[in-house]
Order: C-alpha cells, then sequence, then structure tokens
C-alpha cells in the first residue's frame, strides 16, 4: 500500500516530536511539519545530550580516552572500545595476541546480540506489543550476566585494552555462553513463530518505510539499514579486522529496503553472531590476552590513523591524528546511528505519523551516539 | 427484613438500590479490572504483576486510586475550561447509565425496558464525544490527532456493529435484553450457536466482539492512546482524578461492551447445560470470561494503525455484516419452509 500523501491542502501545522517522547528513546527532537497524520517535511534537531566526546579526548592521555568510547552508544559499547582501540594500536604498532583477538570476537559478538535483543523489544515496543520486550530482556540479561562475570561491568565495559584485554575468560564463562547459545537457539524460533509471523506486524512493516541503496550513498548509512537494502556490506568481511576472517558467517541481505527487511537483517543478523561465537570458541587458540610489550605512556608517531568496526548499528569509525604528545591531536568518531538517522528526513516524506515512527524504530537510533 | 425487601422492589427504593448499587459496581470493577489487567499482563510476561498492597496485590489499585485522587488537577493555560473539564465525566456518566438495563440475572435489573439495547447505543454513542472534548479542548496537537483518530473509528465501527444488532433484533424479534436473555435457555440455544437462525451465527458474534473492541478503544484498535505515538493520546493534558474519570470510563466501557455480547450471544445469566441453577454467577462468569480474553489480546499483539483499522471496517466488516443481514432475512423466510 502507498501511504504518500497526495493531498494539496495548504493548512500544515508542526509537531514537535520529542526532546521528550516516548518514541525517540531519548532525547532527540524531531520537528514534522504534518498535514493532518501525513509529514510533510521532517527534520530531525540535535544537541540535546552533546558531550563533546572528540574535545574530551583531546585534553586527555590516549588511555584515559577509552572510557568514553563506551559511553556513545552504551548498547554496543564493546564494539565501540574496539573501535578505538583498533586505531590506537594501528597508530602506535601494537600487536595483539591472537587469544585476545579471539576473546574480543566474542565479546563483541555477544555484546551486537545483547544489542539486538533490545532493538528487538523496543522496536516491537514502538508498534505497540508490549510483552517481546521482556522476553527479549529475559534473555539479554543472560548475555549481561555473562560479561559481567568476566568484565566486572554490565553495559560500558572498557574490558579491551591497548593490545588485548583486561582480563583472560575462564571455563565458566564459556560453558555459559554455549548454554546461552543454545537457549537463544531454541528461542529464536519462538520469537519468529510469535512476532515476526503476526499478521498486524507485517502489514505494519512490509512495504513501508522505504531506504534504498541510493538513500544509504547519499547519506552514509551502514550497517542493518544499508543491508536491509540489499548492499552486502560489512566492516568485517569488506575491511577484515581482529580475527574475523578465520570465521565463516554470512551477510544476511534483504533487497526489499522497506521496514521488514531491516528488521529481518538485525534478526538474521543474532543468528550469525551465534555462529562466529561458537567458531571462535571451538578454535580459542593458548597464550597471553594482553601483549608482553605495551608501553606504559603511549605515545604514537606523528600521523594521521583511521580504525572501522561493524558495530551493532553499523560501521563506526575512529581517526586519530597524533602529533607524538601522549595526547591526541584531534580525535574524529563516526557513529553509525548519525547517518542512519539523516536519511530519516528523505525517508519520512509523506508518510503517517504511525508508520514514520516505526520506520524510526527500524533505523534502531541510540541517541548519545549521534549526538556523541 | 420485610421492610427492606419491600423497600427494594417498589420503585423509588429500589431505584435507589440500583442507583447505589451501579455505582459501586462500576468503581469496584475499574479498581478490580486495573489489577487482572496488571496481574493477567504479569503472567503473560513472565512476572508477577503487583503483590506487595494487600493479599495478592489487591489493594494496589486502592493506593492508586488514592494517590489519583489526592493529586493536583494541573490545568495548562490555553485551554478551553468548560470543555476540558467536562469531557471526562462526558466519558463515564454514560457508562455508567448504561448499567441499568444489563440484566445481570432475570431479578437483578435497574429497569427492564423494551427499548433498552437502543438506549445502550444511544448512550455509547456519547462516548466519543466525550473523548473528541477531551483532545479538542485541551489544547495539545497530540491530543487533536487523537481525537480526531477516535472519531473516525468510533463511525467506522458503529456501522458493522449496528449491523449486526439488526440482524440480532430481526432473530430475537425484540430489543428488551432480558427477554432476549430468556430466549436463549440452554447452550444450543445460546445465540452464538443458533446456526439455524442464521448460518453465520459465529460470525456475527466475531464482529460484534471485535467492533466492541474497537468501540471502547482497546488493543490492538488503541488509536486514540497509541503511546509510543500519542503518548497519552486525549488525555495527555489530564493530571489526577481527571485522567483517573478517564480511565475508570474507558473500564466501564469493556465492562458494558462484554457485557452485551454476553447477553447478546452468550446467553446472559443462563446456565449452559440447565444442570446448576441459573443466576448472576453464570453472568459474571461469562462476563469476566470475555474481559479476560480482552486484556489477553491486548498483551500478545501489536498495535494496527488508523488507516489499517479503517480498511479492516470499511472493506472487511461492513461488507460481511451486510451479506449476513441479507442472509439472515432470508434464512427467517426459508427456515419455515425447510422445516415445513
Amino acid at each position: 500500500m502507498s501511504v504518500l500523501a497526495q493531498s494539496d491542502s495548504k493548512e500544515t501545522f508542526v509537531l514537535n516530536l520529542g526532546p521528550q517522547h516516548p518514541a525517540t528513546h531519548g532525547v532527540l527532537r524531531v520537528k514534522l511539519e504534518m498535514d493532518g497524520e501525513y509529514i510533510r517535511h521532517a527534520e530531525p534537531v540535535l544537541g540535546y545530550i552533546h558531550r563533546m566526546h572528540e574535545k574530551m579526548g583531546e585534553n586527555r592521555t590516549w588511555a584515559q580516552f577509552m572510557p568514553n568510547t563506551g559511553r556513545m552508544d552504551y548498547l554496543s559499547a564493546m564494539a565501540y572500545n574496539h573501535g578505538y582501540v583498533l586505531a590506537v594500536e594501528r597508530a602506535a604498532g601494537i600487536e595483539v595476541p591472537e587469544r585476545a583477538e579471539y576473546i574480543r570476537a566474542i565479546t563483541v559478538e555477544l555484546n551486537r546480540i545483547s544489542s539486538h535483543l533490545v532493538w528487538f523489544g523496543a522496536f516491537v515496543l514502538d508498534l505497540g506489543g508490549f510483552t517481546p520486550l521482556l522476553y527479549a530482556f529475559d534473555d539479554r540479561e543472560e548475555i549481561l550476566d555473562l560479561l559481567q562475570a568476566i568484565t566486572g561491568s554490565r553495559l560500558t565495559y572498557c574490558y579491551f585494552r591497548f593490545g588485548g584485554v583486561y582480563n583472560d575468560i575462564d571455563d565458566d564463562f564459556i560453558t555459559g555462553t554455549k548454554e546461552f547459545i543454545k537457549r537463544l537457539r531454541e528461542r529464536m524460533p519462538m520469537y519468529h513463530n510469535l512476532v515476526t509471523k503476526n499478521i498486524i506486524l507485517i502489514k505494519r512493516l512490509r512495504d513501508i518505510g522505504f531506504v534504498d541503496a541510493e538513500m544509504c550513498r547519499k547519506y552514509g548509512a551502514t550497517g542493518p539499514v544499508l543491508r536491509g537494502a540489499g548492499v552486502k556490506y560489512d566492516v568485517r568481511k569488506a575491511e577484515p579486522y581482529s580475527s574475523y576472517p578465520e570465521f565463516d558467517f554470512d551477510i544476511p541481505t534483504y533487497p526489499e529496503g522497506d521496514s521488514m527487511a531491516r528488521y529481518m537483517v538485525r534478526m538474521d543478523e543474532m543468528e550469525q553472531s551465534m555462529r562466529i561465537i561458537e567458531q571462535a570458541l571451538d578454535k580459542l587458540p593458548d597464550g597471553p590476552v594482553i601483549a608482553a610489550k605495551v608501553p606504559k605512556i603511549i605515545k604514537p608517531e606523528k600521523g594521521d590513523y583511521y580504525a572501522n568496526v561493524e558495530a551493532a548499528r553499523g560501521s563506526f569509525g575512529v581517526r586519530v591524528v597524533s602529533d607524538g604528545t601522549n595526547k591526541p591531536y584531534r580525535l574524529k568518531l563516526r557513529s553509525p546511528s548519525y547517518s542512519n538517522l539523516s536519511v530519516y528526513s528523505e525517508a519520512a516524506k509523506g508518510m503517517l505519523l504511525a508508520d514514520a515512527l516505526a520506520l524510526m524504530g527500524s533505523l534502531d537510533l541510540v541517541i548519545p551516539c549521534i549526538d556523541r | 427484613m420485610d421492610f427492606l425487601t419491600n423497600l427494594i422492589n417498589q420503585d423509588p427504593g429500589r431505584l435507589l438500590a440500583f442507583l447505589v448499587g451501579i455505582i459501586a459496581f462500576a468503581a469496584f470493577n475499574a479498581a478490580f479490572l486495573v489489577w487482572m489487567e496488571r496481574k493477567v499482563a504479569g503472567h503473560i510476561q513472565r512476572r508477577i504483576g503487583p503483590k506487595e498492597v494487600g493479599p495478592f496485590g489487591l489493594l494496589q489499585t486502592v493506593v492508586d486510586g488514592i494517590k489519583l485522587m489526592t493529586k493536583q488537577i494541573l490545568i495548562p493555560d490555553n485551554i478551553d475550561p468548560i470543555l476540558f473539564r467536562i469531557a471526562p465525566p462526558m466519558l463515564l456518566i454514560p457508562a455508567v447509565m448504561s448499567f441499568a438495563v444489563i440484566p445481570f440475572s432475570e431479578t437483578l435489573v435497574a429497569r427492564e425496558i423494551n427499548t433498552g439495547l437502543l438506549l445502550i447505543f444511544a448512550l455509547a454513542s456519547i462516548n466519543a464525544m466525550g473523548v473528541l472534548l477531551g483532545g479538542w479542548g485541551s489544547n495539545n496537537k497530540y491530543a487533536v490527532i487523537s481525537a480526531a483518530r477516535a472519531v473516525s473509528q468510533n463511525v467506522a465501527y458503529e456501522i458493522p456493529m449496528l449491523i449486526t444488532v439488526i440482524t440480532m433484533i430481526m432473530v430475537t424479534h425484540t430489543m428488551n435484553l432480558n427477554e432476549i436473555v430468556r430466549q436463549q435457555d440452554g447452550i444450543l440455544s445460546w445465540y452464538i450457536f443458533r446456526w439455524n437462525a442464521n448460518p453465520l451465527m459465529l460470525v456475527s458474534f466475531l464482529i460484534f466482539f471485535i467492533c466492541s473492541l474497537a468501540e471502547t478503544n482497546r488493543a490492538p484498535f488503541d488509536m486514540g492512546e497509541a503511546e509510543s505515538e500519542l503518548i497519552a493520546g486525549y488525555h495527555t493534558e489530564y493530571a489526577g482524578m481527571g485522567f483517573g474519570l478517564f480511565f475508570m470510563g474507558e473500564y466501564a466501557n469493556i465492562v458494558i461492551g462484554c457485557a452485551l455480547t454476553v447477553v447478546l450471544f452468550l446467553g446472559g445469566w443462563q446456565s449452559p447445560f440447565g444442570l446448576t441453577p441459573d443466576g448472576v454467577h453464570w453472568f459474571l462468569l461469562k462476563l469476566y470470561f470475555l474481559i479476560f480474553v480482552v486484556i489477553w489480546i491486548r498483551w500478545v499483539y501489536p498495535r494496527t494503525t488508523i488507516y489499517g483499522l479503517l480498511n479492516l471496517s470499511w472493506k472487511i466488516l461492513i461488507p460481511i455484516s451486510l451479506f449476513n443481514l441479507i442472509l439472515t432475512g432470508a434464512m427467517l423466510k426459508l427456515w419455515p419452509l425447510i422445516v415445513s
């Protein structure tokens, strides 16, 4: 069904969605120019939770900035730590032991599953279904328990160090993770039966909220938004880093470009992440978890370095410019949510309010990540 | 004792007793159904729901009610002072008045009048007015959108509902709710199973039930207060007991909708097999079972959209109910011929 407004009424009004609104999941404000319930123009207004992370980075030592990265996208903090650690390791030329790379992959993928579970619950909540949220949180709780046991923290981990990770994983974690994967594999069919196949959900997502590949290219949208538009791009495959080249996994893509495609991409990604974790646990090499010769004070050579990782919401890039001192000269963080939000104005044009909010949910925005 | 029985059976006394009884029943239900809703929701979501205040958390809603009553009633600037204040009672009062003709049992009915069904629908259409005025009067864009949605929804769903009711009246030959229940003695003569009156009686029941969900703004048709889109819809600006009255009105409407379904289709106070005595307990059992279904639906389904909702009404329910009407007419003429 096409939901394009073809009304020629000149009478519009401005609806101020946010910064406090249940559907924006944070302090995002969207100025909507409405014609009845149709959206003529949507303009996201940012900055309500801006904390100047980039400037903060220029005033701290390389290591001191680590915790900040986890506070950008609090739902996939591990991947953000990874991006920053990777950039600094490239800058300072630090080698990471193989075991540490494997542990990084395991924890990042666990974190990706937990992030997608939160998205799943919150997205169905946006559509008016309350119950899946609590089931998803039930599963996520297991992941948080596992990660808490090894990192000491449940949300903003800061588990990675330059040259490895700070704590080795133990047998409890390995068996616990295997049990969790078994459990989630059993629960995924339930989610599909109860939610994915629900007639109301299908009617609200299919053929609604188109974001095509061209639009993604224009605004730089990545991650599930891009893969939901049929483009097979994943940083883990396109620019392999860490131990990812050693694992066998697929990039789920759906060519439709509607809200349903993005929904399915994320649901399939959880299964792929489980595959990666299983392989990593099976192949886990022995050895140290942190490089022996990491300098106490990091002073990378003068230069310009960039690292890119696949976070739960897309490509997270860190560009660091070093002038040879113990602080970065310039730090630039490319957050996927910001680029993904940029398609919103164009994609939401002419949509009904309810569909536009479903579209916003399907972009999986984390506001602190947009505002940095 | 005789004096009391006389008082209840004679007119001014009877009226007073039922007036108090109905208001008490409506208020009790508002509190009990909130508790039930939270308990059912809890168990559907693998939680236990309220449990701290009173046994099984039964007093939780009483405490919530006290909280609502003691809260300051915030009245925003630039509202329409009259409409804003009369909207909540306008939602509650017609719903409570409808109880006057609901036959809880053979004798337990405030007023057995011959046009009871008509009266209920006349009162039910005031509901939409209350929502519209509340949304319009509170000078809030979300509330206005919500009010517009609720009204178009009510209009769209009243049509198939009334067509279904007309088919029912064709079969029952009466609008007296007591008489309708008296016709349904034993489970096979419940109107939901009277296939000889209309082969599609089960469909009629479903249409009526879906429409009563939509009429009461319940999920999956809760367009009016879609919290992820319109915050709280038409009662966004209401605080304290203003909100409380809207809430009570909503639950009273659910009770009325389900009670009407029980009366029309499920045999009211009649016991299904004739083994146990008829009476108010059967009515309440059926009523609370239907209410449980309503709550159940809310917690397992996502919300539809307003156009999906209108499509369902205009493209599916209205054609089916019109066909149903014709079929019933044909059956009424043909069945005697087939039998004889």
